[in-house]
C-alpha cells in the first residue's frame, strides 16, 4: 500500500500519527506529491493525503485512512467513536479550514481566526471535563482522539490559539503532543516551522467558505428547559421559604468608600474618555455603561464598591481643539467635561466618582512614579528628529505636517501616511512639508525625549502576568492581545512629547516638554480617587485586599494590562495592579463605523434628544454589547427588541402579575399552596437566577442579561397554562389554584425587578414601586430565589412600563441620525432592494415569528411529540429568516466591513 | 429528506419494529438517538451504523478492515460532500467522480452491498427528483450495466426515469437490493 502526501498537507499529520501509532511505520511506502496533483484516478479535483490499497482501491478521506490503520491493528469500531469522527468532518473541519485559512494565507490574528472554532473547542472541552477521562472516548487515548488532535494541531500548537479558560482540552492536548507518534508526525510536517509550513499547500487550495456564523444572532435561541433532580427542587423550596428573613442585613453606605479588610473590595474603573469628544455609542456601551453594570451589582452582591471614572484632558489633540474654538486648552476641558458628566448623568452611570485628569495629584502622582522609574534605572534618554514650525513655535504632531510624498509625489500626503499609494510616511521624510496649522515650512529639529525602558521590566511583567492570568476573568480577547505583544517582544517607549499642555516632566532640561498622554492617562485613576479621598493609597497600593476590574474597549488593552503595570512594578511601590481587565470588541452604526465627522451615528448627547427613555437604550446597547465579537447597532433591531423582548416578553409578564393581584385579590397578594408544577418553576427560576450570578461574576454582562429575559417568558408560559383569569371564576379549589399562580407570579415579578436593577434601574425602580417590595429586597440580590412578597403584602398602583415604539418613528430617527449609509456604501443596489419591505410587512412577519414562538413554546411545554415539535421549530426559523430578510438585514455577516 | 424521516425508512428497511423517536440539533438538524442504556448519539452516519448493528446486519457494515474503512468512507463523504454542496457546479463535479468510481463496481466496496449504498443513494434522491441533476445525469456516459439488474424498481418513490439505460448501474443494482 502506497500512502501520497504533500508538504504542509494538515491531513498528513493525523495519517502519520495513526500510521505511527497503530502499525509502525516501517511498511508504508510514502510518496510526496505536489499540491495540485491528482492521485486519486476517480476524483476530478486534488485530493491528498490518500492511500492506494493492494487491491487497486483508493482511500481519499482522512479519517478513513486513519480507521484504516487503527482496524488492521485490531481495534474494534465503537459508537462513540463514529460520532466523533463525523463530529470532526461535519461541525469542526468547515470552521477549522477556514480559521487555518485565515492565519495561514491571509496572515489575519487573533479573534479573526480564534472565532470561529471557538464552539467548535469548547465543544471538547466540555465533553472532556463532563466524562471526567483522559481521552475522548476512555482512558487510553484511541482513533478519535489521534483524528482530532491531528486536526487541531497546527492551531492549537501556538498557545495564543489554546485559550486558558478550555482546561481540560488544553491538558488533552498536551498529553497527545508529547506521545512519540504524534511528536513525529507534527515533526515531519511542520518541519519545526510552526504553522507556517502549512503554506505552500494552503495557498494552493480555493478559500474555503466561511461558516456561517451563528453566534452573531441577538435573537434569542430557543431555550430547552433543563431537567432537575428531587433534590434540587426541595433545596429551592426550602430556601423560598425562608423569604425575607433570610436576606444578610444591609450594609451602611459609607463615605467615602474605603477597603475594608475581611470584605469583598471591589474597585471599578472605565477607561478615560478623551475629554474634546462627544461619545458616541460605541464609547458608552465599551467602557461607561458595562462598568456601571458590573458595579451595580456588584453592590447588590453587598460587595464593597467604588467606581470611578473621569475624562482625560492632556495632549495634542486639546491644545487643537482649543485653536478651533478660540479658547485657551483649559476652558476647553472645562466646557466638554461638563458635556460628558451630562451625559453620563442622563443615561444613569453610578459613578461613585466622575473626575479629570489636569489636577495637581495628577501632577504629583505622575511625577512620582517617575522619579521612582528613573532613580531604579527604567527610564533611557534618546534623541528624536521631528518637523518643529518656527511660527507656531511647536514641534508637530504627524496629523498636522502635510507635503509630497516621497514615494509617489502626491501632493497632499499626511505626515503618518500617503492617501494615494497608502506607504507608511516618517513625517521628515515628506517633501516641502507644511504645517497645516499656519502654512509655514517646518524645519527639521532634534530632541531629546525620554523612554521607558520596557523590555528591562519585560520579565517582572510575565512574572506578575503569570500569577495573576490564570483564574482570573480577563476576556479572551485582552489575554490575546498582551500574549501577543509580549511575543513580539517588549522595545522602549517613548514618554514625552514637545508640548505644553501635559504633566510637565520634573527633569532639568525638559522644562518645555510633558509626559505623552499613554504614559500618564491610566494614572488618572489614582490621582482621581486621591482627589475623592486622601485615603487613596488604600485602594490603589494595596493589592491584597482589593480586586481591580477594569473596563474598556480592545484598543485600550495594551496601555492596562502592559505599560501601566510595567510603570507600577517598576516603581516597587505595592501599587495595586488589573485583576481582571474586560474589554469589549467594537461596535458598528448599522452597516458602517460611527462618524462624527461625516455625521454618521448617534452621539451621547442626542441620543436624549429621541424621545427613547435612557433605560431603553441602556437595556438595548446591553443587549448587543460586543461581547466576544464585534456587533451592530440598528434602529429596525432596536425596535424589535423593545417591542418583543420589552413589550411583549418582560413587560407583559410583570404587569400581568401585578394586575392579576390588584384585580383579583385587591391588591393583596394571595396565599400559595404550592403543588408539584409550581415547585418545578420555583426551581427553574432559581437555576436561571445562579446562572445569571455564575455569568454576572465574569461579567458577562450581555449573556446575563438573557437570563433575565429566559425568566420572564418561564413566568409568561407559566400564567399561560394555568389560566388564573379562569379559575378565578371557579370552585374554590380553582381559585385557590388563581391565587397560588398570582402569588407565585408576583414573586417572580419581584424578583425580576432586583435582577434588572442593573441593566435598567429606572425600570427596576419603578416596579419595585408598584409591587411596594420591601426595601431590604430592593438592594441585596440573593443567590437564591426567595418569597419576598409573602400572603398579606399589599402592592401599590400598576402601570404599563414600556412603550411600543412605531415604524415611522424609528424610521425618522434613522434618517435623521444618518442610518442611509447603504446608500455610499459599494453595494447600494443589493442594500436597497432589501430594504423594500414596508413597515406593514415587517409587523405582520413579527406578529406571526411571536405567534408561532408561542406556539412552539406551548408543545414543548406539553410534552408534545419530538417530531410535531421540530416541525414547528422549522417553521419559526423559516419565519425569522423571512422576517431578516424584510429587514434588510444581512443574513450573513458582511465580511470586510468590520472595523479592526 | 429530513434525517429523522431517513433513518426511519432505514429502521424499516432493515426489518427493525420497534421505531426510534428522534429529535433534531441545532440549525442544520443533526438527528439525536436517545438510547436507551447510555448517553444520545448524535449524527446520521453514527445513529445509521447504531441501528445496523442493533439489527444483527453488521455485514453491511463491510466486512474486512477494506471495506469498513470504505464503508465509513463513504458515509463521511454522503454527509459532508453530498449534504454540503451548495453550487450546480459542485453537483456536476460529485456526480463526475462517483459515476468514474462505480465504473468498475456494482456497490461502493466492490461486490457487496453495504450502508454506504443506502445513505448515498438516500442522500442523491433529492437531486434526482431535481430536473437539473437529473439532466446532468443522462448527460453522463452510461456506465457498464450488469443485464441482472433490470427489473423490479422498489417501493421507495423514485423518479419515473425515462431511459433506464441512462442510469448507473449502481442505482439500478441498488434500486433492487432495496426492493428484496
Amino acid at each position: 500500500m502506497r500512502l501520497f502526501v504533500s508538504p504542509g498537507s494538515p491531513g498528513s499529520l493525523p495519517v502519520l500519527a495513526a500510521a505511527g501509532r497503530a502499525r509502525g511505520r516501517a511498511e508504508l511506502l510514502i510518496s510526496t506529491v505536489g499540491p495540485e496533483e491528482c492521485v486519486v484516478p476517480f476524483l476530478a479535483r486534488p485530493k491528498v493525503p490518500a492511500l492506494q490499497l493492494d487491491g487497486g482501491n483508493y482511500l481519499f478521506s482522512t479519517s478513513a485512512i486513519c480507521r484504516y490503520f487503527f482496524l488492521l491493528s485490531g481495534w474494534e469500531q465503537d459508537d462513540l467513536t463514529n460520532q466523533w469522527l463525523e463530529w470532526e468532518a461535519t461541525e469542526l473541519q468547515p470552521v477549522l479550514s477556514a480559521a487555518l485559512y485565515y492565519l495561514v494565507v491571509q496572515g489575519k490574528k487573533g479573534e479573526d481566526v480564534l472565532g470561529p472554532v471557538r464552539r467548535a473547542l469548547t465543544h471538547v472541552d466540555q465533553s472532556l471535563s463532563r466524562q471526567n477521562s483522559p481521552f475522548l472516548t476512555g482512558e487510553t487515548e484511541s482513533l478519535a482522539d489521534i483524528v482530532l488532535w491531528g486536526a487541531l494541531y497546527p492551531l492549537l500548537q501556538d498557545p495564543a490559539y489554546l485559550p486558558d479558560e478550555l482546561g481540560a482540552l488544553r491538558s488533552w492536548f498536551q498529553t497527545l503532543s508529547t506521545q512519540e507518534p504524534c511528536q513525529r508526525a507534527a515533526e515531519t510536517v511542520l518541519k519545526q516551522q510552526g504553522i507556517l509550513a502549512l503554506r505552500p499547500y494552503l495557498q494552493k487550495q480555493p478559500q474555503p467558505s466561511p461558516p456561517e456564523d451563528k453566534a452573531v444572532s441577538n435573537e434569542p435561541e430557543e431555550e430547552e428547559l433543563a431537567t432537575l433532580s428531587e433534590e434540587e427542587i426541595a433545596v429551592a423550596v426550602t430556601a423560598w421559604e425562608k423569604g425575607l428573613e433570610s436576606l444578610p442585613p444591609r450594609r451602611p453606605q459609607q463615605n467615602p468608600v474605603l477597603p475594608v479588610a475581611g470584605e469583598r473590595n471591589v474597585l471599578i474603573t472605565s477607561a478615560l474618555p478623551y475629554v474634546n469628544n462627544v461619545p458616541h455609542l460605541g464609547n458608552i456601551i465599551g467602557c461607561v455603561l458595562s462598568a456601571d453594570v458590573f458595579a451595580r451589582y456588584s453592590r447588590l452582591r453587598q460587595w464593597n464598591t467604588l467606581y470611578l471614572c473621569g475624562t482625560d484632558e492632556y495632549g495634542t489633540a486639546t491644545e487643537t481643539k482649543a485653536m478651533e474654538e478660540g479658547l485657551t486648552p483649559q476652558e476647553i476641558c472645562d466646557k466638554y467635561h461638563i458635556i460628558h458628566a451630562d451625559i453620563y448623568r442622563w443615561f444613569n452611570i453610578s459613578f461613585d466618582i466622575f473626575g479629570r485628569t489636569t489636577t495637581p495629584q495628577q501632577t504629583k502622582i505622575t511625577q512620582d512614579i517617575f522619579q521612582r522609574l528613573l532613580s531604579r534605572g527604567f527610564v533611557l534618554q534618546d534623541t528624536v528628529e521631528q518637523l518643529r514650525c518656527e511660527r507656531c513655535a511647536r514641534f508637530l504632531a504627524d496629523r498636522f505636517v502635510e507635503g509630497v510624498c516621497p514615494f509617489c509625489g502626491y501632493e497632499e500626503a499626511r505626515g503618518d501616511q500617503c492617501d494615494k499609494c497608502g506607504k507608511l510616511i516618517n513625517a521628515i521624510e515628506l517633501k516641502k512639508p507644511q504645517c497645516k496649522v499656519c502654512r509655514s515650512s517646518p524645519v527639521v529639529k532634534s530632541s531629546q525625549h525620554l523612554f521607558l525602558d520596557l523590555p528591562k521590566l519585560e520579565e517582572r511583567l510575565e512574572e506578575w502576568l503569570g500569577k495573576t492570568l490564570p483564574g482570573s476573568d480577563w476576556t479572551p480577547n485582552a489575554r490575546f492581545i498582551i500574549r501577543s505583544w509580549l511575543r513580539d517582544g517588549l522595545k522602549p517607549r517613548c514618554i514625552t512629547r514637545d508640548l505644553k499642555w501635559g504633566t510637565p516632566v520634573p527633569l532639568e532640561g525638559f522644562e518645555d516638554k510633558v509626559f505623552y498622554v499613554w504614559f500618564d492617562a491610566t494614572i488618572g485613576y489614582l490621582s482621581i480617587t486621591a482627589n475623592y479621598t486622601d485615603q487613596w493609597e488604600r485602594w490603589w497600593k494595596n493589592p491584597e485586599q482589593v480586586d481591580l476590574y477594569q473596563f474598556m474597549a480592545k484598543d485600550n488593552v495594551p496601555f492596562h494590562g502592559l505599560v501601566f503595570p510595567c510603570s507600577a512594578l517598576g516603581a516597587e511601590d505595592n501599587y495595586t495592579l488589573v485583576k481582571h481587565l474586560i474589554a469589549t470588541e467594537y461596535l458598528n452604526y448599522e452597516d458602517g463605523k460611527f462618524s462624527k465627522s461625516r455625521g454618521v451615528g448617534v452621539f451621547g448627547d442626542m441620543a436624549q434628544d429621541t424621545g427613547i427613555p435612557a433605560d431603553i437604550w441602556r437595556f438595548y446597547l446591553l443587549y448587543i454589547r460586543p461581547e466576544g465579537q464585534d456587533s451592530a447597532f440598528s434602529w429596525t433591531d432596536m425596535l424589535l427588541k423593545n417591542n418583543s423582548e420589552l413589550l411583549n416578553n418582560l413587560g407583559n409578564f410583570i404587569n400581568r402579575a401585578g394586575m392579576f393581584v390588584s384585580k383579583f385579590f385587591g391588591g393583596c397578594v394571595p396565599e400559595m399552596v404550592l403543588t408539584s408544577d409550581d415547585r418545578r418553576l420555583l426551581a427553574h427560576v432559581t437555576l436561571e437566577l445562579q446562572h445569571y450570578h455564575q455569568l454576572l461574576e465574569k461579567a458577562r454582562i450581555r449573556d446575563a442579561l438573557r437570563s433575565i429575559l429566559t425568566i420572564s417568558r418561564h413566568g409568561n408560559q407559566y400564567i399561560q397554562v394555568n389560566e388564573p383569569w379562569k379559575r378565578i371564576k371557579g370552585d374554590e379549589a380553582d381559585r385557590q389554584r388563581a391565587g397560588t399562580v398570582t402569588g407565585m407570579a408576583v414573586n417572580v415579578a419581584a424578583l425580576l425587578s432586583v435582577m434588572l436593577q442593573p441593566y435598567m434601574p429606572t425600570v427596576s425602580a419603578s416596579i419595585q414601586a408598584q409591587l411596594q417590595l420591601p426595601p431590604p429586597a430592593c438592594s441585596v440580590l440573593p443567590t437564591n430565589f426567595l418569597c419576598t412578597l409573602p400572603a398579606g403584602h399589599q402592592i401599590g398602583t400598576v402601570s404599563p412600563l414600556f412603550q411600543k415604539l412605531e415604524n415611522d418613528q424609528i424610521e425618522s430617527l434613522r434618517q435623521r441620525f444618518g442610518g442611509g449609509q447603504a446608500k455610499a456604501s459599494p453595494k447600494p443596489a443589493a442594500e436597497e432592494t432589501r430594504k423594500t419591505a414596508g413597515p406593514q410587512e415587517i409587523q405582520t412577519l413579527l406578529e406571526e415569528v411571536t405567534k408561532q414562538g408561542n406556539l412552539v413554546r406551548e408543545l414543548k411545554a406539553q410534552k408534545a411529540d419530538k417530531n410535531q415539535v421540530a416541525a414547528e421549530v422549522t417553521k419559526l426559523l423559516d419565519l425569522k429568516k423571512q422576517l431578516a430578510l424584510a429587514e434588510g438585514k444581512p443574513l450573513e455577516t458582511p465580511k470586510g466591513k468590520k472595523k479592526k | 429528506m429530513a434525517a429523522a424521516a431517513e433513518l426511519t425508512l432505514l429502521e424499516k428497511s432493515l426489518g427493525l419494529s420497534k421505531g426510534n423517536k428522534y429529535s433534531a440539533q441545532g440549525e442544520r438538524q443533526i438527528p439525536v438517538l436517545q438510547t436507551n442504556n447510555g448517553p444520545s448519539l448524535t449524527g446520521l452516519t453514527t445513529i445509521a451504523t447504531h441501528l445496523v448493528k442493533q439489527a444483527n446486519k453488521e455485514y453491511l457494515l463491510g466486512s474486512t478492515a477494506e471495506e469498513k474503512a470504505i464503508v465509513q468512507q463513504w458515509l463521511e463523504y454522503r454527509v459532508t460532500r453530498v449534504d454540503g454542496q451548495s453550487t450546480k457546479e459542485d453537483l456536476r463535479t460529485l456526480l463526475k467522480d462517483l459515476n468514474s468510481y462505480l465504473e468498475d463496481k456494482v456497490y461502493l466496496t466492490g461486490h457487496n452491498f453495504t450502508l454506504a449504498d443506502i445513505l448515498l443513494y438516500y442522500g442523491l434522491h433529492r437531486f434526482i427528483n431535481d430536473l437539473i441533476a437529473w439532466e446532468t445525469l443522462h448527460r453522463l456516459p452510461p456506465a457498464s450495466l450488469k443485464p441482472h439488474t433490470h427489473h423490479r424498481l422498489p417501493a421507495i418513490a423514485c423518479p419515473e426515469p425515462a431511459d433506464h439505460c441512462a442510469l448507473p448501474s449502481w442505482v439500478l443494482a441498488l434500486l433492487c437490493s432495496l426492493a428484496l
